[in-house]
């Protein structure tokens, strides 16, 4: 069988696609969110030991750095989305777009809602100015901005091309937001938030840590497809085809 | 040039224009627009005399002392170069402890004691059960050393 991958940029036969994905992503999503979860909630330490003597409240890192993570990627994958749009004209790319937006802007907040839950007891504050606080939160900002501003032009069309223009400038942050702590000599950048580095981090923990963010990007995948076809239903609802679907119903297709 | 060839210029000119945007920012962060000053940056004035600034460093060992009233708490900040003596009234953070990092915030008093109004304790970046941790105790506070040395450049 010879794939014709141009064949589904057309709205008309990415919709039964995504229709018949989405349930897969949905089954991926919650064996890996329940594995992860378990493994993290149950076979990791209670304590962690060294500098770093967190107790219980670690375990917050189980949803905190997935979710910061997807926040970041999947702000990536809009520009991509946007910019490919933006050359080529195609109907699909700006959809798949304006569909990420939401997931990305909930990952966002997620990251900064726990990451302030474990700033109380650690640091000792909910919220502070730090470099790597202050940019997520204007990747928060940004998404809610793309959307709103997609919003409030009627034209579909230009409705499109000025958000994924947003978008693209605002792309501006996501490598502000890594190297606000992962920056080449650590003693320039003086920050509260502590640095990553995997290798630094217990196998049992890390293992929770990567399944967990496969699970919600599966999330990410199953909510963006089924936003991307309300979208391609909404917007081709003068088609031939959605007339046939809803006349006929979708198992006939 | 055709009209889909302009585009894709367009957006790489926007790639290439937010790229150089971020490099700046990046290289602003970098050379320090100060989230906190270090105790040798206090000591040569650096930091602003009569503002309230972020003062960072780590709590020098044995030197945790509470006032007569049980609230108030006094402690070294040090960069392992300079040391500043710190004042504090108010509940310390779970984390905080004896030869770990710490950001504070206030302002300096002329008796050369910084009096903060806000503790926050810094943690690293290490994720270990406490058996395994306490074998890497040892490299990690020679690289506590060397960072916290550094920032004093």
């Amino acid at each position: 069988m010879t794939l014709n991958w141009f064949k589904f940029a057309s709205p008309a036969s990415f919709y039964p696609l995504a229709g018949r994905l989405i349930p897969l992503f949905w089954s991926l999503t919650v064996a890996l969110v329940l594995v992860g979860l378990y493994w993290g909630f149950f076979q990791t330490t209670d304590h962690l030991g060294g500098s770093n003597p967190q107790k219980e409240y670690y375990r917050i890192i189980f949803v905190h750095v997935p979710a910061a993570w997807m926040s970041m990627w999947l702000y990536l994958v809009m520009v991509v989305w946007a910019a490919i749009g933006l050359v080529f004209n195609t109907r699909l790319s700006f959809m798949m777009a304006k569909a990420i937006a939401p997931t990305g802007a909930i990952f966002t907040f997620l990251a900064l809602w726990t990451g302030a839950f474990w700033g109380r007891p650690s640091w000792g504050t909910y919220w502070d100015w730090d470099p790597r606080l202050t940019s997520e939160l204007v990747l928060f900002f940004l998404y809610i901005g793309y959307m709103a501003l997609h919003a409030a032009i009627d034209d579909i069309r230009r409705a499109d091309r000025a958000a994924a223009l947003l978008a693209l400038v605002g792309l501006v942050m996501v490598p502000v937001i890594y190297w606000s702590i992962n920056c080449p000599d650590p003693n320039q950048c003086a920050a509260l938030h502590q640095r990553s580095n995997l290798t630094r981090i217990d196998g049992n923990i890390l293992f929770s840590m990567l399944t967990m963010t496969l699970g919600l990007w599966m999330y990410s995948f199953a909510t963006s497809l089924t936003r991307l076809r309300g979208l391609i239903l909404e917007r081709e609802s003068e088609a031939q085809w959605v007339r046939e679907l809803i006349e006929h119903g979708e198992k006939q297709r | 040039m055709k009209a889909r060839q302009k585009r894709l210029a367009f957006v790489a000119l926007a790639v290439v224009g937010v790229s150089a945007a971020a490099g700046l920012a990046l290289s602003a962060l970098n050379s320090n627009i100060s989230y906190f000053f270090s105790p040798s940056q206090v000591l040569a004035k650096e930091a602003p005399a009569d503002h309230v600034f972020r003062l960072g460093g780590l709590v020098t060992e044995g030197s945790l002392k509470r006032d007569g009233d049980g609230l108030t708490v006094l402690f070294d900040v040090t960069d392992n170069a300079e040391t500043v003596r710190v004042s504090y009234t108010g509940i310390l953070p779970d984390l905080f402890g004896e030869g770990q990092g710490v950001v504070t915030k206030g302002r300096l008093g002329t008796d050369g004691v910084f009096y903060a109004e806000e503790v926050l304790a810094k943690h690293d970046e290490e994720y270990m059960p406490p058996e395994v941790a306490s074998t890497l105790q040892t490299a990690h506070a020679e690289g506590v050393a060397e960072s916290a040395a550094g920032v004093s450049n």
